[in-house]
């Protein structure tokens, strides 16, 4: 399978002296759908400057489609589509001419760029607001408009930091019914995001990035089979005043009416619910504590960090 | 690299630099009782004031009335303060407002993204030098002594003055930065560059230093364009123009392949 991203010892150390990449390897395949996580610093927002030549990088190579970024800068650009985390357009300007303006540096002929302006901005439910000066718009729309304009030369690979960050659910979920059509004709997706599950959801593969390093880089189904512990919630139906003993579950009394156990994924919850239905405790619902991804990525940052205090 | 990949890169940057200066022309001439209206305006007082009421008292200048004397310095005035500002507004603003990223991300060349922003200058400053030229028209006759020269001298002296606001507007990190340059430096130099004198009034040591200014080259030699009269000798203004500009230009390209003020 052809690679869209090779990259390769990739370093950044900033002018104040702050080294925000430390030699980072990284392969993202063609189709893919990548997602790199990492807490706030930890180096994604540097990764994908470095990627779109807004950052210039310290030492390193970087290969898109096979375009090395020092040998051919221009044809590499051409490959790829990036969605910034900040609002980066003309804040005065009309919709529809921040995205015809965009296909016109990647020297795409007027014609050809105001149709392909008017069937991304559709796409994203947009062309009503064609007229209208961008800073009009709302936050999830000026979001929106970034994705169009990034689309207009018809990249191969997206690159998105943040897309969703501030867009409310209903909004987050039409984008990424969006971006997974997108992929499934066959555009390469990476995209950095706080919301876990929006990774869960989306992405094939993960990367996630702690302090400059690549700290973890498999498949979202490898990396969720590595989670051996998880929390559930149990909503009890009578009220409880002492914590109940449950042979083999770690268990804690959140509050009268709350549970909270801890299952290991070999044990399964049929033997939790037999002891529980044996003490006569009845569970009216269940949920996770929180999202399993979550676990596994705080459980890596953790082990990263106390790897670098030692 | 092919012969066909070249002449698609070649036709891509073409695109490329039409789009640029589409986008410039359209934001001036958008905000035009900004841009255009306000020159217009002031020039016309210069020419009640200085050139009628003051320049009657006066009398002639190098053999012509005091009025045409400075219509030529305010033509020049005009387009110098325009070219420059049009540039360094509207490269700051992008900057300022990070859509300059729209461009860094794109495979536009260096090359372009100056030549597109400076022609962008350029054309203000022509069209503000047109209206001006228009209104002067209400006030005196003119004639133009030497085309080719009047028009050679306003196009070198407006992308001068593009690239120099283009520089400006690299190193510019606040709206501060973006004033002090045309405040303390260029309104200076063009007031003491022959727009409303001949330097030939000056003392001998005051001429000597009027030469150091480059307005007065530019000025001079575009007086001589009009009224076929100057202070200087205009093969030096235009040898002195046509070096300022291959400077300039090649200063402002290492700028922006350097990515100084907009990489990081």
């Amino acid at each position: 399978m052809t690679t869209a991203l090779s990259i390769r010892q990739l370093t950044k150390t900033y002018g104040n002296g702050f080294q925000a990449l430390h030699g980072i390897d990284l392969d993202v395949a063609e189709g893919d759908f990548y997602a790199l996580l990492g807490p706030n610093g930890a180096g994604k927002s540097t990764t994908i400057g470095i990627l779109s030549t807004l950052v210039n990088k310290s030492s390193g190579t970087v290969n898109v489609f096979g375009f090395d970024l020092d040998k051919d800068p221009a044809s590499l650009k051409r490959c790829i589509g990036v969605v910034p985390q900040e609002f980066n357009f003309n804040q005065f300007e009309k919709v529809f001419d921040i995205v015809v303006t965009q296909a016109g540096y990647y020297g795409i002929p007027a014609r050809i760029a105001k149709e392909r302006a008017e069937h991304y901005l559709k796409q994203l439910g947009l062309w009503e607001k064609r007229d209208v000066a961008s800073r009009e718009l709302s936050g999830g729309m000026k979001r929106r408009l970034m994705i169009a304009r990034a689309l207009v030369h018809e990249p191969r690979l997206l690159i998105l930091d943040e897309p969703t960050a501030g867009v409310d659910i209903e909004l987050r979920r039409s984008m990424w019914s969006f971006l997974t059509k997108l992929n499934e004709q066959g555009i390469t997706i990476i995209l950095t995001t706080h919301y876990l599950e929006e990774a869960e959801q989306l992405c094939r593969n993960i990367g996630i990035i702690d302090h400059g390093r690549i700290v973890e880089n498999t498949s979202m189904r490898e990396l969720l089979q590595t989670l051996h512990v998880e929390t559930f919630l149990l909503d009890l139906t009578a009220s409880l005043l002492v914590e109940p003993e449950l042979e083999g579950y770690p268990v804690k009394l959140v509050d009268h009416h709350t549970l909270e156990v801890q299952v290991d994924k070999n044990q399964g919850v049929t033997e939790l619910f037999r002891q529980l239905a044996e003490q006569n405790i009845d569970v009216c619902s269940l949920r996770n504590k929180s999202n399993r991804l979550e676990e596994l990525f705080v459980n890596l940052v953790e082990k990263n960090l106390a790897k670098e205090t030692v | 690299m092919n012969t066909a990949h070249l002449n698609s890169e070649f036709a891509a940057n073409m695109v490329a630099l039409r789009t640029i200066v589409y986008r410039e022309v359209r934001r001036f001439t958008r905000i035009w009782p900004q841009t255009l209206l306000p020159p217009a305006i002031t020039m016309v007082l210069y020419f009640v004031i200085f050139g009628n009421l003051i320049g009657r008292q006066i009398g002639g200048m190098g053999g012509f009335s005091y009025m045409q004397y400075i219509v030529p310095g305010l033509i020049m005035m005009s387009v110098i303060t325009n070219s420059y500002g049009n540039v360094v507004s509207s490269f700051f603003g992008s900057k300022f407002q990070r859509s300059i990223e729209e461009l860094m991300v794109s495979p536009v060349s260096p090359h372009i993204i100056l030549i597109g922003y400076v022609t962008g200058g350029v054309l203000r400053g022509l069209a503000v030098g047109f209206i001006v030229t228009l209104l002067s028209l209400f006030f005196t006759d003119l004639q133009v002594h030497h085309l080719g020269l009047t028009v050679l001298v306003v196009l070198l002296t407006a992308t001068i003055f593009s690239l120099g606001g283009f520089v400006n507007a690299v190193f510019a990190r606040n709206f501060d930065d973006i004033s002090i340059i045309p405040t303390f430096v260029l309104t200076p130099l063009t007031y003491l560059g022959g727009v409303f004198y001949s330097i030939n009034l000056l003392p001998p040591f005051w001429q000597t230093v009027s030469l150091a200014n480059p307005v007065l080259h530019m000025v001079n030699a575009f007086r001589y364009g009009i009224l076929g009269v100057s202070d200087i000798r205009i093969s030096v203004a235009v040898a002195f123009m046509l070096l300022a500009t291959a400077v300039l230009y090649l200063v402002c390209v290492r700028l922006l392949v350097s990515g100084r003020g907009m990489r990081q």
